[in-house]
């Protein structure tokens, strides 16, 4: 309480008033900031290990004889179901509180935005609850994913039309 | 500008309080504390907002037991809580013989029902008001945020949704021991531009000196005339910065004994960043706390609740959070 009380005084001793005119820079003066250097690593690191495990399931399809093109879709299927799972047993957003964007980005991070308001809105039934809430998280990514492949797939289409 | 004045009251008698808090509230600083504890901040219910309906319902019947009356003899319970169309509250009181007044002031409910329940008892309206508010983390996290298990990194200046509800019992009829609520000051809602929803401590500052300030200019006092001044729920950073804009105005808060609800609630391994939040803040810490140093240690104390007054709607429309703050001045009954 007090460290922080002094810490403000500190950093915003450069302002002789506040007022609503520059209360946004004093703010961004004196808050604390995201630390994104470690953030960065911390995601670069659990976000390579979530791969690591997928290319080990991956090898693990290969040597019982599955094609390396099916293994790939066993793997992404594998991880899905591993996400789902710890997210269900509460560990997954313990995970995410942690790792940041190297838990979100992975395949595992959008079973995590789809099964865990599921979990939530299962109260409110099964139509009205879980089958309307279920995408409000993933919902939007997927809406986004798709705009732009398209966009992608026209640039793509006009560059060929014309070389 | 012209300034309403502040309120002063004769009789409004604090009769008891009562306070519920959640297990991970009681694990904070102030351990031991609270009247009574959950378990399991479900309730033994099916799910979180039943479970909040029936932490209000303990703390109904908690605060009139403890004063050793009925629900039956309270003529009128005010109180909020932070779910939409405030359900917790009402839900609680349905089918009771009190009458209901539900407010909404966000995190400041619980210092608004003390002013009013302070007025009606004053004035000799009702006999006995209940004021009653609180909140829960995890339907406030449904209604504000995201859902409990996403896993997402929070930001460095989020707040944690305090679990629990505090309940407080006004009389216009008391002894000199009594505690009383001698005066305070409704806010006015003031906002200074703040976007970051995660940022409610910075958001909630400025209204919380500008009505320090007015209250102040009103009744011609400084913090030096009380023994400790409390807000509600600005935070470590909220604190921080409250403190600050109230010294480069003249006004310096080491002269009295400043602590904010939210600030003290958790401790620091609790890993809530800047502390608490929600309606439960006030309330939980007024009604074991406060209520306990001013039998006691403090003679007069003010309690600043402060309210952030968007909706998740107002955010993604691009609004800022327009925010509110409500004083509350209390003095000690005679010592016993």
């Amino acid at each position: 309480m007090k460290e922080r009380e002094d810490s403000v005084k500190e950093k915003g001793r450069d302002f002789n008033d506040v007022n609503m005119q520059n209360y946004k820079s004093y703010v961004f003066a004196v808050m604390p900031k995201s630390k994104h250097f470690k953030n960065i690593i911390l995601a670069f690191v659990v976000g390579g290990l979530i791969c690591v495990i997928g290319q080990l399931i991956i090898e693990f399809f290969v040597f019982l004889g599955v094609s390396r093109v099916d293994a790939t879709g066993h793997a992404s299927s594998c991880l899905i179901v591993i996400a789902a799972i710890l997210t269900g047993l509460g560990v997954y957003d313990k995970i995410g509180r942690f790792a940041g964007a190297g838990s979100t980005i992975p395949i595992t991070g959008f079973s995590n935005a789809v099964v865990a308001p599921a979990i939530e809105y299962r109260c409110e039934g099964l139509i009205y609850g879980v089958g309307t809430r279920m995408f409000f998280v993933a919902g939007p990514v997927i809406v986004n994913g798709v705009s732009i492949a398209i966009v992608v797939a026209l640039v793509r289409w006009l560059f060929f039309l014309y070389c | 500008m012209k300034k309403a004045k502040n309120l002063n009251f004769e009789q409004s008698y604090i009769v008891e309080g009562f306070s519920i808090a959640g297990p991970k509230e009681d694990k904070g600083n102030l351990t031991g504390l609270f009247d009574e504890v959950l378990d399991d901040d479900k309730c033994n219910e099916c799910t979180f907002e039943k479970a909040e309906v029936a932490m209000f319902k303990k703390a109904l019947y908690g605060v009139t037991n403890k004063a050793k009356l009925n629900v039956d003899d309270v003529d009128v319970v005010i109180g909020g809580d932070l779910l939409n169309q405030i359900v917790s509250a009402s839900f609680a009181v349905r089918n009771l013989s009190p009458s209901f007044i539900g407010i909404y002031n966000a995190c400041a409910t619980f210092a608004e029902s003390l002013l009013l329940g302070a007025s009606l008892v004053n004035s000799r309206c009702y006999e006995k008001v209940m004021c009653i508010s609180g909140s829960h983390f995890s339907t406030a996290e449904r209604q504000y945020r995201y859902p409990l298990e996403l896993g997402v990194l929070r930001s460095p200046v989020s707040q944690w949704t305090a679990t629990g509800v505090g309940s407080t019992l006004l009389s216009s009829q008391g002894t000199p021991f009594n505690s009383r609520v001698t005066g305070g000051r409704f806010g006015r809602v003031v906002d200074y531009g703040t976007y970051d929803v995660n940022n409610m401590g910075a958001a909630m500052a400025p209204s919380a000196v500008d009505t320090l300030l007015n209250f102040f200019e009103m009744n011609g006092k400084s913090p030096k005339d009380y023994d400790a001044i409390y807000t509600g729920d600005l935070g470590l950073l909220g604190s921080g910065i409250f403190v600050d804009m109230l010294l480069k105005k003249g006004i310096d808060m080491e002269e009295t004994r400043y602590n904010d609800c939210g600030g003290m609630l958790f401790s620091q391994k609790q890993m809530t960043l800047q502390g608490g939040s929600g309606a439960a803040c006030s309330a939980l810490v007024f009604n074991s706390l406060i209520l306990n140093e001013l039998k006691g240690n403090y003679r007069k104390v003010l309690l600043l609740g402060t309210g952030a007054l968007m909706s998740p709607v107002t955010g993604f429309q691009g609004e800022s959070i327009p925010c509110i703050t409500h004083c509350v001045e209390l003095s000690a009954g005679e010592p016993l």
